[in-house]
């Protein structure tokens, strides 16, 4: 690529800037508890909106014959969302105060949009949690609740919203903290704080409100802006050991021969003289180089696009995996996987899909349906079927082996998703392992 | 566990900033780079990192990829993302540039230079062909063409038989490409259907699609306008030179500065004035607003975008202004 005429500086201090983190979360909840409406409020009372924003709006609150503006339009932009009033797909919006980015998630609270909202969660560090205070805690909450807990989401900030409904009682608060209390300590959920706020007036959103005295915690903005980031730990994968893994994406042929295997690197991190192990061939090697097009590094960290030379000549192609030699990914093609269903027809044992895993596509059957999950009673129940929007937990047998981790350990090489032939959609997200409650 | 507790990291921090604040200001922290907490890599580092394996993805995965390039900086940094997937080797697919006809000349020198720089093959698909071939109503010689881009670009999909082509759009550009997944399914027919977008967990993109379908793929999905800049200062990455401050003669016109040219001349009781004026996106030349702007270099614009109260597209894009969902119709079209 070729370079600017003249060289600008390199950025001089920022470079080595170490002053702001990155935090990524989505917000969950039922339909019409405030989702959208907040994440609005947020935006606009830390001045995150653009004047032209704020502007379109205003006119399009008051094309609708809405008396106030509708802040949940700075969010909900498409035309059908606006229409109803609802939020049917996952928006991304991107915001940044003097210590902090963040990357926000609003998902839509629709049942039958459930798999968009996992999809907004699945790179989550955070779950914002809406609960209408009026009506407590639904069952789509909590099913929310658990998905994000199974997708590995670990803290959670819960807003009891619509406080000025129920005149700020305290004891309406109080029921969702207890509630809530006893759901987080089940799902293994690491943290959780419940705020009464009002998103539609930003009570105790940005600005602390006097309209509950009786309450001395953080606002909404504080407990976001204090919450554990880990961008790169829900972007790359958690991983528990400090086994690498690299999933081979492409095959770089070198010139005067050769080969390099690209991928991103996930755990890790690898050096140059490495032993590994390509997976799942078993066949041990060492590292003989890392490459990026910056030039060679001594070490590849976790989250870094490289490509990797090896001492041997191997047969390694798209989809295989070259981890280190401490605790590798388990080889196998039957094993037990918690998948959220999303496809109208019900998942039975006998199934035929295809399933993605890293960076290979595989088919797959369906050999068991080992039971459900209840969202209400946070149990395993026997099931012979997996409806849509169903948690549960299958047996799957694949036409080739993975290298499999348990999803608790890794994020990126315990996650799969399965694809219908037919119709080529994405129908359900799985994660390898069954889910540990604490009950 | 007591739920009512704060979460365990609280700190000083989160009392002092509980003013309002305003992310507009250019001050140090803002245009800081980020980097992640506990994690050695910077937010670009992160973000470059995503986007080639988005592209790797892609490339592997479908059988005939393509990379729109309009010349614009998005389109640059992802042209520039590509060569950086596949080094030392080539990029394994070819460029694709829509061409409306209502071209700045600096942009097209810029569009040769870079696409041989990279030796990738350049693919021209104009929309006065378009026009010449009945494909779409000739709008008039000096009438925006932004609308009949969609019909050159999805012919031009078809007659290469394309089933994948990656674009520079960005999720914080506007509120319908905020909703869209990084690989997004098209029909048949183009279209895109944002109520039955495919779920997309992890970094999983799932890129399978039918004869005659093909997806768009957006590797910068996460970066913002101020992200854009500070990798375009880091990897020096060469812009046309309308992106920085220039003189030039200009007629205001619904509130945007149009360049004076073949296609643009003021009506009415408009005057031209001679401007120092820099664009903050490229389209369209008769839809495309400058900016009065003495920002001459990658760190002036940084500090300028910093301190913006005006969104990109909004200062700028004639295009976004036609209804209060436009960028959604035409996506359903199957625009860029």
């Amino acid at each position: 690529m070729s370079k600017m005429p003249s060289s600008p500086p390199e950025g001089g201090q920022e470079l080595g800037a170490d002053t702001m983190d990155l935090l990524r979360f989505a917000t969950i909840g039922s339909v019409d508890d405030g989702k959208s409406t907040l994440i609005g409020r947020l935006l606009f009372d830390t001045l995150q909106l653009f004047d032209d924003q704020v502007d379109a709006i205003s006119t399009a609150s008051e094309r609708r014959g809405l008396g106030e503006v509708d802040l949940s339009f700075v969010t909900d932009g498409l035309r059908a969302e606006r229409e109803q009033g609802i939020t049917i797909d996952v928006a991304y919006r991107y915001a940044a105060t003097p210590h902090r980015k963040f990357v926000i998630a609003d998902c839509p609270g629709h049942l039958q949009y459930t798999r968009n909202m996992a999809t907004g969660a699945s790179t989550a560090d955070l779950a914002l949690v809406l609960v209408d205070a009026t009506a407590g805690l639904r069952e789509q909450t909590r099913r929310h609740i658990c998905i994000a807990a199974l997708l590995g989401v670990d803290q959670l900030v819960v807003c009891a919203n619509k406080m000025d409904l129920m005149d700020w009682d305290k004891s309406a608060y109080q029921g969702i903290v207890d509630e809530m209390g006893s759901l987080a300590h089940t799902l293994g959920v690491s943290s959780c704080t419940v705020i009464p706020i009002s998103a539609l007036n930003g009570d105790n959103v940005v600005e602390r409100s006097d309209a509950a005295p009786w309450y001395d915690g953080p606002t909404v903005l504080d407990a976001l802006e204090s919450a554990q980031v880990g961008g790169w730990a829900s972007q790359h994968g958690l991983r528990q050991g400090n086994g690498g893994r690299l999933p081979v994406q492409w095959v770089l042929r070198q010139p005067g021969g050769g080969r390099s295997y690209a991928g991103m690197v996930n755990g890790g991190p690898f050096r140059t003289g490495d032993p590994v192990i390509v997976l799942p061939q078993g066949q041990y090697t060492t590292v003989r180089a890392i490459e990026t097009a910056d030039g060679p590094l001594p070490r590849a960290e976790v989250g870094l696009s490289i490509s990797m030379k090896l001492a041997d000549e191997i047969d390694i192609s798209r989809g295989d995996l070259i981890s280190s030699l401490e605790e590798p990914p388990t080889v196998t093609d039957n094993f037990e996987a918690t998948v959220c269903w999303f496809h109208e027809r019900p998942l039975v044992a006998g199934d035929r899909m295809k399933l993605k895993h890293t960076t290979r596509v595989t088919p797959v059957v369906v050999e068991s349906i080992e039971g459900t999950f209840d969202v209400n009673e946070l149990t395993m129940q026997a099931a012979s079927e997996l409806k849509e929007n169903d948690i549960g937990v299958v047996r799957l047998r694949t036409a080739t082996p993975l290298a499999l981790d348990s999803y608790q350990t890794d994020r990126i090489t315990g996650s799969f998703v399965l694809i219908d032939e037919l119709t080529i959609a994405t129908v359900a997200a799985g994660m390898a392992g069954r889910p540990t409650l604490h009950h | 566990m007591d739920s009512t507790a704060t979460l365990g990291s609280a700190d000083s921090r989160s009392v002092s900033s509980a003013a309002p604040r305003r992310a507009g200001q250019p001050d140090a922290s803002v245009t800081a780079l980020v980097r992640p907490f506990g994690h050695p890599l910077g937010h670009l580092d992160l973000l470059e990192s995503l986007a080639i394996f988005i592209i790797r993805e892609v490339a592997a995965e479908s059988e005939r990829p393509v990379l729109l390039f309009s010349g614009g900086k998005d389109s640059a940094v992802l042209l520039h993302l590509a060569a950086k997937a596949f080094k030392p080797g080539k990029i394994p697919f070819p460029v694709l540039h829509v061409d409306t006809g209502h071209n700045f000349p600096e942009v097209l020198a810029y569009r040769d230079a870079q696409v041989e720089a990279e030796g990738a093959r350049l693919i021209v698909a104009k929309v006065q062909d378009s026009i010449d071939r009945g494909r779409v109503a000739d709008p008039g010689p000096v009438a925006s063409r932004n609308r009949l881009q969609t019909t050159t670009l999805l012919d031009a999909i078809r007659e290469h038989r394309f089933d994948a082509a990656f674009g520079g759009a960005r999720r914080d550009e506007d509120k319908a490409r905020a909703k869209e997944r990084v690989l997004s399914f098209r029909d048949s027919f183009g279209q895109w259907d944002p109520k039955r977008q495919r779920p997309e967990l992890w970094q999983l993109y799932q890129g399978s699609v039918r004869p005659g379908e093909h997806l768009r793929a957006f590797p910068l999905s996460d970066f913002t306008e101020l992200d854009v800049w500070q990798y375009i200062r880091r990897e020096r990455i060469a812009l046309p030179s309308i992106y920085y401050a220039h003189s030039r003669p200009v007629v205001e016109r619904d509130g945007m500065l149009l360049a004076v040219s073949e296609w643009v001349s003021p009506e009415g009781s408009e005057v031209t004035e001679e401007a120092i004026v820099r664009y903050r996106t490229v389209g369209d030349a008769t839809l495309t607003g400058a900016v009065r702007s003495e920002a001459a270099t990658v760190e002036d614009i940084i500090r300028e975008v910093s301190a913006s109260r005006i969104s990109e597209r909004g200062a700028t894009r004639g295009d976004d202004r036609f209804s209060e969902t436009s960028m959604e119709d035409r996506k359903r079209e199957g625009y860029f």
